[in-house]
């Protein structure tokens, strides 16, 4: 037997502009094999195969495949290489069938033979043990079905070396399952595998192996017999780093968003939040953790007024006076004609929160457009705002007249969390406000939510970094597959605790 | 070996987008434009023709102001070609794909045909007819353009599909209008309205007849510019435009949006009908829109939404084809060459925005 491994990364560095995404990895595939690849969001789990699959190209460092060095340039020269990645989100034609978006894109001479491709998919597919129809159209497909187009795919292109990318997240248990049992099959066909999840139990039931990452740099990989989750999840989450965020006590709390039984499904109606109940006080900075995808986003929207959740939910504002308000069924714009200021910083900044051919003024004005009588927009007003905005917050830009699209992150980011403060906000939600940001201007903004929080108001923090949440957060609410998996105290709560319940090991197992 | 076969080299040129460019710049780069079309185009005409290019641009000169009524019959098809680009200038600035001005023209059209024949024959007073002609016009094009945008908000159907279908339906429609008013009998044209009593014309001002296209329309370029920039409904056009998430975030109503700037869109494309039939032609056929809906959306975009900038380009447009037309008969040229040299024009002027957008950058010689 040869014992050259299918692939060997050595020193591997991705740097995106300041930010360094992988940081001098090695990692090493064998045949014969499954690969789980281990670590929080943005970690830089998903960049480093991606590497391997030519979409991005390393600025240091050699990959050997098969023992020799390659460098891996585009998608193509990944699958002469038998290198095939299924990425989360799926690229396939919907009016296509099954074996047509399997062949696309391939030059194989000759004219289409449907009948022969047909044949070929249906080999892989009891091969495997894949369930595929290859004449059924796409749009058709359920999700799982749809991954397995993906898969064969690949496979039909002669791939021996297979990344998945969070393959798990769109399915069920069931599909789980499935998957689980042909990556098996594949395995001992002699292919490789690396499958990259959040999900330890899953890491325990399917991998071979388990290679940790943590915020770039690999930790380590130990076989999965000798490891258990709570070891996983030291190596994943780290030892806490203290980053001296102040944090003093507000000693007046006061009731204003209590959310009950929430439960929001999408479009496709699968449930994204279940049954989720909590209460945020006013003097407070409520952090909400969990892996990304896991309801975050509906959470809040729901809160804005941008979700329609289920029957049953209800999320209640109370004001100054302790009347009751139901936010639910009403608009942003109701809610705020119901004297509810409620601001609201989106994980999609130029997507949501701002809009981005737009210069600062007139985004600042998107709050207040409809001040005033007139048919006439005011811009004088945001105008000052705007000035005030890039002066008090050091926003860095040519002038109030420049798009916001052409600010960098951290200056977009300024600008939409100084318009929604300017807004005088009783309760004030933001998703990931720090996400891409630099360390000062990450302070900046941790030090604006608890001013806001000494100013009595009801802060939520949608946050991904542990260590941040830890050391900011009053209170911190664990999301898990859309349940709420745990409520704790933000300075007795360790980092493991959070870690372990955001994959929820205890007692209950993922989502239903 | 596989390190070789995956060899990169730079390829000749590289295409990346500008981040930014002063608006002196552009304009040169649109002047040098307007003279490369007109080098290369020379050059293509005595090539095809062996005519001495510059005779040919004077002749394509005189063709729009060789005499005082060529000037304004010039003038009076920029103001229509203007009018609808003032129509579809909201619509596309929300990134609503409206190709059916061809048919909230014509329904504008009909509108006023049917205002100046039935109109005419009772005998209303002058005021009262133009009023219902400019309402009625305005209806009829505010309801054709508000049903696929009604549809769009509600149902989420294609509206580019959706505005260009609209076209034959209309189109349809004025072929009966005109079988109903067909005069005289057995023509199948509706003739011209009211030749004899002029009712319903617009009247001469200051002795010229398009006096009041200009300022019909001139009124339309500026109240269209403060609508967009200053108003409410602007401000909302241009989040929606932009984002759609982002207008719900703010709480405007992405569906009342959509209804209400199709219906303003298909209403100034209404009053385009109004000024073709009652101020221009006086007359209606399935020809009165004439494809000048689907050039609009040129003038529309080249402006980026800015009407003043329209007036420009709906000019550049119409002086073109009345200069092909000329050039066609006093130098006995078939008609497609005096479209290739307008094509040529056009060509470099829509190119011309393609470097404005993006830099070519060539590959570095490194020996």
């Amino acid at each position: 037997m040869e014992t050259v491994a299918a692939v060997q990364m050595k020193n591997v560095t991705k740097r995106f502009g300041t930010v360094i995404a992988n940081n001098q990895v090695n990692l090493e595939l064998d045949r014969g094999e499954i690969l789980s690849l281990l670590g929080e969001n943005g970690s830089g789990k998903t960049t480093l195969m991606n590497m391997l699959a030519g979409i991005y190209y390393p600025d240091g460092g050699e990959i050997f495949v098969n023992g020799k060095e390659v460098s891996i340039r585009s998608p193509k020269d990944a699958y002469e290489l038998g290198i095939g990645m299924i990425h989360q989100h799926f690229k396939l034609v919907d009016v296509f069938t099954a074996a047509e978006n399997i062949v696309l894109g391939l030059k194989e001479a000759g004219r289409l033979d449907r009948k022969v491709i047909a044949a070929r998919v249906r080999e892989i597919s009891s091969r495997y043990g894949f369930d595929i129809d290859p004449n059924q159209k796409v749009y058709d497909m359920t999700v799982s079905q749809k991954q397995t187009v993906e898969i064969v795919k690949v496979l039909y292109r002669g791939a021996d070396i297979l990344i998945l990318d969070e393959p798990t997240a769109v399915l069920t248990p069931q599909e789980t399952d499935k998957l689980f049992a042909v990556m098996r099959n594949m395995r001992d066909d002699g292919k490789a595998l690396v499958i990259i999840t959040h999900k330890l139990h899953e890491v325990m039931d399917v991998s071979d192996r388990v290679a940790v990452l943590r915020k770039g740099e690999y930790i380590g990989d130990v076989e999965t017999r000798d490891t258990n989750p709570q070891k996983l999840t030291d190596m994943m989450v780290g030892h806490s780093v203290t980053l001296n965020i102040a944090r003093p006590k507000m000693e007046k709390l006061t009731e204003r968003i209590e959310v009950q039984h929430l439960t929001v499904k999408d479009p496709e109606g699968v449930n994204r939040l279940t049954d989720v109940s909590f209460t945020a006080y006013g003097g407070e900075i409520l952090g909400v953790a969990g892996i990304s995808g896991s309801g975050q986003k509906q959470l809040l929207e729901a809160i804005a007024g941008l979700q329609t959740p289920e029957a049953g939910s209800h999320i209640l504002y109370k004001d100054s006076d302790g009347r009751e308000h139901e936010l639910i069924g009403r608009n942003p714009l109701d809610i705020s004609r119901m004297g509810v200021a409620l601001s609201f910083v989106p994980e999609d900044r130029l997507g949501m929160g701002l809009v981005g051919n737009m210069d600062l003024t007139d985004n600042m004005l998107l709050r207040s457009y409809l001040n005033g009588r007139g048919a006439f927009a005011d811009r004088k007003a945001p105008k000052k705002l705007a000035e005030q905005v890039v002066k008090e917050l050091e926003v860095v830009t040519p002038g109030v007249t420049t798009p916001v699209r052409k600010l960098s992150g951290g200056n977009v980011q300024k600008v939409l969390v100084g318009r929604e403060i300017a807004m005088n906000p009783s309760v004030l939600m933001s998703a990931y406000a720090v996400r891409g940001l630099d360390i000062n201007t990450s302070y900046t903004i941790y030090n604006l939510m608890t001013e806001q929080k000494m100013r009595g108001v009801a802060v939520i923090y949608v946050g991904e970094d542990l260590d941040v949440l830890l050391e900011l957060c009053d209170r911190i609410l664990v999301l898990c597959g859309g349940q709420v998996s745990g409520l704790v105290d933000g300075r007795t709560a360790t980092k493991d605790g959070i870690g372990l319940m955001m994959t929820q090991l205890h007692g209950k197992e993922g989502k239903q | 070996m596989s390190t070789n076969s995956h060899e990169h080299s730079e390829p000749l040129f590289r295409i990346s987008k500008r981040t930014g460019i002063s608006a002196p710049k552009a304009w040169i780069i649109r002047g040098i434009a307007l003279l490369m079309a007109l080098v290369v185009s020379g050059l293509v005409i005595f090539a095809i023709v062996k005519l001495n290019p510059t005779k040919v641009y004077i002749a394509m000169f005189e063709g729009a102001f060789g005499t005082p009524k060529r000037s304004w019959v010039t003038i009076r098809d920029t103001m229509m070609m203007l009018c609808i680009a003032i129509g579809l200038a909201p619509a596309f600035k929300m990134r609503f794909w409206n190709i059916g001005a061809e048919g909230q023209i014509l329904m504008g059209g009909i509108a006023t045909a049917a205002c100046m024949i039935y109109g005419g024959k009772a005998a209303l007073p002058t005021p009262l007819l133009f009023a219902l002609m400019l309402v009625t016009s305005v209806a009829a094009g505010a309801v054709w353009g508000m049903i696929p945008g009604v549809f769009k908000a509600r149902w989420n159907t294609n509206e580019t599909l959706f505005t260009l279908m609209m076209n034959y339906v209309a189109i349809q429609l004025t072929s009966f209008c005109v079988s109903k008013w067909e005069n005289p009998y057995g023509s199948n044209s509706v003739g011209i309205i009211n030749q004899l009593t002029q009712k319903g014309w617009f009247p001469a001002i200051f002795g010229q007849p398009y006096t009041l296209n200009v300022i019909i329309v001139m009124a339309l370029t500026v109240a269209m510019f403060i609508y967009l920039k200053y108003s409410k409904h602007g401000y909302e056009i241009a989040v929606v435009g932009d984002s759609e998430n982002t207008a719900r975030y703010a709480g405007i109503s992405v569906r009342k949006v959509y209804v209400r700037t199709m219906a303003l869109s298909g209403a100034i494309c209404g009053i385009a009908g109004f000024l073709a039939v009652s101020g221009a032609s006086h007359t209606i056929s399935t020809s009165t829109a004439g494809g000048r809906g689907f050039t609009a959306i040129i003038v529309a975009w080249l402006a980026k939404f800015n009407t003043f900038v329209m007036i420009l380009i709906s000019f550049l447009l119409i002086f073109l084809e009345k200069g092909a037309i000329e050039i066609a008969s006093r130098y006995n040229l078939n008609d497609y060459a005096s479209q290739i040299i307008t094509g040529i024009i056009l060509f470099f002027i829509l190119g011309s925005e393609f470097f404005i957008n993006y830099k070519v950058n060539f590959r570095r010689r490194h020996n």
